[in-house]
């Protein structure tokens, strides 16, 4: 057990104490459930088996998917797994988020987040895993990210339809008086064919809800599964085509009041000088008041409507301190470079690096630097959240990704217990992980200690949205390689530096607790590749720069997908080595990798000759458990370079739905792209630059290339699906420009070196 | 059309000037500050809360609903300035009874957060009023502002080809 103690003596950034704690003394916690929050909200005639299941007299079957649902599609796979062991239509079923509750902490969200690689089985790596899933539970993360939501559902989600109807089939064999063995169900009832004899569910469903859940249940094998694997009509789409109010934005209660914010456009700073003149006396204006967080400092504006509060915000005469970070991006730049300059955390260490490179011919060596910008989320629904704070019990109505975090951090801000704050979460006009933060739920819980009771709606301006974001950090990093005699890299050394976005999460949310040991995401992409060269070094170094930076879809793999493959493109090229070939030489030991990169390779027609002006380039990122490979198309148009297609193919060990997980590595790879092609927040006087959709762009309809998606289950384990295409869409890109026009950018935005049409 | 407007804004004493909308069919009676934009007169004043708040300068275009057939950014469009009959994306379809588009888009399974397509359906809408077979071109010309973080744009663009073949069938 020498490992054992290995790790327990190691610091992770989250829950080093928690960890140790949990595998030595919190056992028992971790396999004591916590108690079902339905119970105590049912309808009449409505039973409840689980935090999952709840069925009516009338047969309303209700499925509780607690995972937020920001466009990937969660609710309806979620509800699939329970609906597949239950034997019910998702047509038969109501599907609800649920309360926020400890009962739906998510495990797989903190399994992938040691330090280990993915594909590392070693016993070590396991018992990290083990260990960080207990700690999901005592953290009791409610969150939706990491890419992690169905791994996480899979079994328990399975388990509670499975366990469900057991119960509901021991119910009716005692009314019908018919041994259990002889019943079978299907579409949310229990038949006995030879009899002739059937019950609805509903029927017995309160008889069912009392019994003992059984010891032992077995579930469907893959082969028998009639909705999982297959592609579902999403439960949410008939609302989403018609305009229903389904959004935090779209929240309207009785006696409602509206409300806006004006934050400090410097992070941190206090407001030295304010003057509310102007403001208040505009009509529809009621209050103005301050709001101090930890996120920050600045004003609400409660007012009748959005607009009132709109005007008086930008009719405040404020003035900030400094911040106390540099005041513009070059100055930020600076400490990103200085810290590259320090010695940080070593997360691969393979071989001998510093001895391989010692007697390297210099024409050997490929050397060079790459550095991505700060990134804004940019949902398309700006930040908002409603409270009312009546009585001393605090609703709040929003979207997010972390109901227990708004419940708890809400509840410290307004003064109360947590059992006097429901938070009610609405679907999401996008997240990305900007919804991981709880500002605009705090925001809003302030002001409605304002109002007397009456709840308010607080909407943030766009600019405010894309001035107080907590950003994709920007990096830097340097990368060298030493080629051996047949082209192939025998060493790599790669240094990465980049503000840590848990340091600074943990200020925003947890800022008693220290930000110890080293923060993996700096690193994430690039150290944990399932490439073999036989000495491969990764360090992570944080840099001291204070901008909030917090989780961006993908997180670091968005940063060093880009960085490790550009690279692994330009040793490609100096080693005159096919970029497909390197790959699949490089990842031999990795099966599943090399299956994906020849998949995407096929399809893409990697190889062939292309006509004058079009070009491909292909990148491969592993990350949240699945491996994916993109090759994108380039021509060179009159009017710029115009991406004309990208191939995806992605293996994620199972695909639970195959339309839904297309549907978002094309999201994911757009994301992407996007972010590739134009983005990047740039700081001056120590604010953010960009204040909208007219210097903050997405790709646009008419830039979007044709996508061609395979999907491929030839890995054991189960992968993430929302987050896994973006990692290498930039890279393929760049090095598809690099293929085109032999100009290899290692800088995003690639505007700034080249014009897209 | 109703005859008798009713009210729904419950704050009417904003400083405003009243002023009379058919929105949807239906007429409504508000108060309002007539540089107010039409977006938040729909949401605030009307209840409508379809049309959606993006970014407030026309640029991603969630808030697009259409004034006499012709579509506009209604973020930015003052409602002292609306002359015409104002549909929303509540207007032209509902869930027993969708409109070839909102078929469509529920057929190719278009929306992932769902938040721009409102804007997106109103703007396709009015494309096929205007275009009844559109190319490749003119749905890159109609659909260019509006903003998808999803990116859901293959799915716009076959479901409005599939609504044009759902129009032309007479659904």
């Amino acid at each position: 057990m020498a490992s054992v103690g290995k790790i327990a003596r190691r610091t992770f950034l989250i829950g080093a104490a928690a960890i140790a704690g949990g595998v030595a003394v919190g056992y028992y916690y971790y396999r004591k459930p916590y108690p079902n929050p339905l119970e105590g909200d049912l309808a009449a005639d409505e039973a409840t088996f689980n935090p999952y299941v709840k069925i009516g007299a009338d047969n309303t079957i209700t499925i509780v998917a607690p995972r937020a649902e920001m466009g990937q599609g969660i609710s309806t796979t979620l509800a699939a797994m329970v609906a597949e062991e239950l034997d019910v239509g998702l047509d038969q079923i109501k599907v609800e988020h649920g309360p926020a509750s400890y009962a739906y902490f998510n495990a797989a969200i903190l399994e992938e987040g040691g330090p280990f690689a993915f594909f590392d089985e070693s016993m070590t790596a396991e018992i990290v895993r083990a260990g960080m899933g207990v700690v999901g539970k005592f953290l009791a993360l409610q969150g939706t990210g990491g890419s992690a939501s169905t791994l996480d559902g899979f079994d328990k989600m399975r388990q509670a339809g499975a366990t469900a109807r057991q119960m509901l089939i021991a119910a009716a064999a005692q009314k019908l008086g018919i041994a259990a063995a002889d019943l079978e169900t299907a579409n949310g009832s229990i038949l006995h064919k030879a009899l002739g004899k059937s019950l609805t569910y509903g029927a017995v469903a309160a008889t069912a809800a009392t019994m003992a859940p059984p010891a032992e249940i077995r579930l469907k094998d893959k082969a028998d599964w009639k909705l999982l694997g297959k592609p579902q009509k999403r439960i949410d789409m008939l609302a989403k085509v018609t305009g229903a109010p389904i959004f935090g934005i779209d929240v309207t209660l009785p006696e409602m009041l509206y409300g806006t914010v004006k934050m400090s456009p410097r992070f941190w700073a206090k407001p030295v000088k304010a003057d509310f003149s102007n403001a208040e006396k505009m009509p529809g204006v009621i209050k103005i008041v301050p709001i101090d967080t930890n996120y920050g400092h600045g004003f609400g504006i409660i007012a009748e409507n959005t607009w009132a509060a709109f005007k008086a915000a930008e009719a405040i005469d404020a003035e900030w301190a400094d911040p106390e970070y540099p005041l513009d991006s070059a100055g930020i730049s600076e400490v990103l470079k200085q810290a590259l300059g320090t010695k940080g955390s070593v997360m691969r260490d393979d071989g001998d690096v510093d001895t391989a490179f010692a007697d390297a011919p210099r024409e050997r060596i490929v050397k060079t630097d790459y550095a991505v910008p700060y990134l804004a989320h940019a949902t398309m629904e700006p930040m908002n959240a409603t409270a009312r704070l009546k009585d001393g019990v605090l609703d709040i109505w929003c979207g997010n990704q972390a109901p227990t975090l708004v419940r708890q951090l809400c509840a410290n801000a307004v003064g109360i217990e947590q059992d006097k704050v429901s938070v009610h979460t609405t679907f999401m006009g996008g997240g990305f992980g900007r919804r991981i933060e709880v500002d605009y739920a705090l925001c809003a819980a302030l002001m409605a200690k304002e109002t007397a009771g009456r709840p308010i709606k607080v909407i943030w301006t766009r600019e405010e949205d894309m001035r107080h974001d907590a950003y994709r950090p920007a990096s830097v990093g340097k990368f060298q390689a030493r080629l051996g005699n047949d082209g192939m890299p025998v060493a790599v050394d790669m240094t990465i530096a980049s503000p840590s976005l848990i340091a600074s999460t943990l200020r925003r949310l947890f800022p008693s607790i220290p930000p110890l040991g080293p923060d993996k995401s700096i690193a994430d992409g690039a150290y944990d590749q399932p490439y073999t060269i036989p000495n491969y070094r990764v360090s992570g170094i944080a840099a001291p720069a204070s901008i909030p930076v917090g989780f961006w879809r993908s997180v670091g793999c968005s940063i060093n997908g880009f960085f490790h493959e550009g690279f692994m493109d330009e040793i490609a090229t100096a080693g005159k080595v096919d970029p497909v070939e390197l790959r699949k030489t490089l990842m031999a030991a990795y099966p599943a990798a090399v299956k994906v990169v020849e998949k995407v390779a096929a399809m893409a027609k990697w190889g062939e000759a292309l006509p004058a002006g079009k070009a491909k380039g292909m990148a491969f990122t592993l990350s949240f458990g699945s491996w994916v490979g993109e090759i994108v198309q380039v021509a060179d148009t009159p009017s710029g370079i115009r991406i004309e297609k990208v191939w995806i193919a992605a293996d994620v060990g199972t695909a639970l739905d195959p339309d839904i997980i297309e549907a978002q590595l094309i999201s994911a790879a757009i994301y992407g792209l996007s972010a590739a092609m134009g983005q990047e927040i740039t700081f001056a006087d120590g604010m953010v630059e960009q204040s909208n959709f007219h210097d903050y762009d997405a790709m646009r309809i008419f830039q979007c290339p044709a996508f061609e998606v395979a999907i491929l289950e030839n890995f054991h384990k189960m992968g993430g699906v929302g987050e896994v295409g973006t990692p290498p869409a930039a890279p393929a890109l760049a090095n598809a420009i690099f293929a085109l026009t032999g100009k290899r950018i290692r800088t995003l935005p690639l505007s700034k070196e080249v014009t897209f049409a | 059309m109703a005859d008798r407007p009713f009210c729904l804004g419950l704050w009417t004493t904003t400083k405003g000037i009243p002023m009379r909308l058919t929105v949807d069919g239906q007429a409504f009676d508000v108060n309002a500050d007539p540089e107010m934009p039409l977006l938040w007169a729909l949401r605030d004043l009307m209840g409508k809360t379809g049309p959606k708040f993006g970014c407030g300068i026309a640029a991603c275009g969630a808030c697009t609903v259409h004034v006499d057939g012709q579509p506009v950014r209604s973020c930015s469009l003052p409602v002292g300035e609306v002359t015409g009959a104002v549909t929303t994306i509540e207007g032209i379809g509902t869930e027993a009874r969708l409109h070839p588009v909102q078929q469509a888009w529920l057929e190719e399974q278009v929306a992932q957060c769902g938040y721009c397509q409102a804007g997106q359906i109103m703007s396709a809408v009015a494309l096929l009023d205007e275009v009844a077979d559109p190319t490749d071109a003119d749905i890159d010309d109609a659909m260019g502002g509006n903003l998808c973080r999803c990116g859901t744009y293959p799915k716009i663009r076959a479901a409005i080809k599939r609504a044009v073949v759902l129009k032309t069938a007479g659904i």
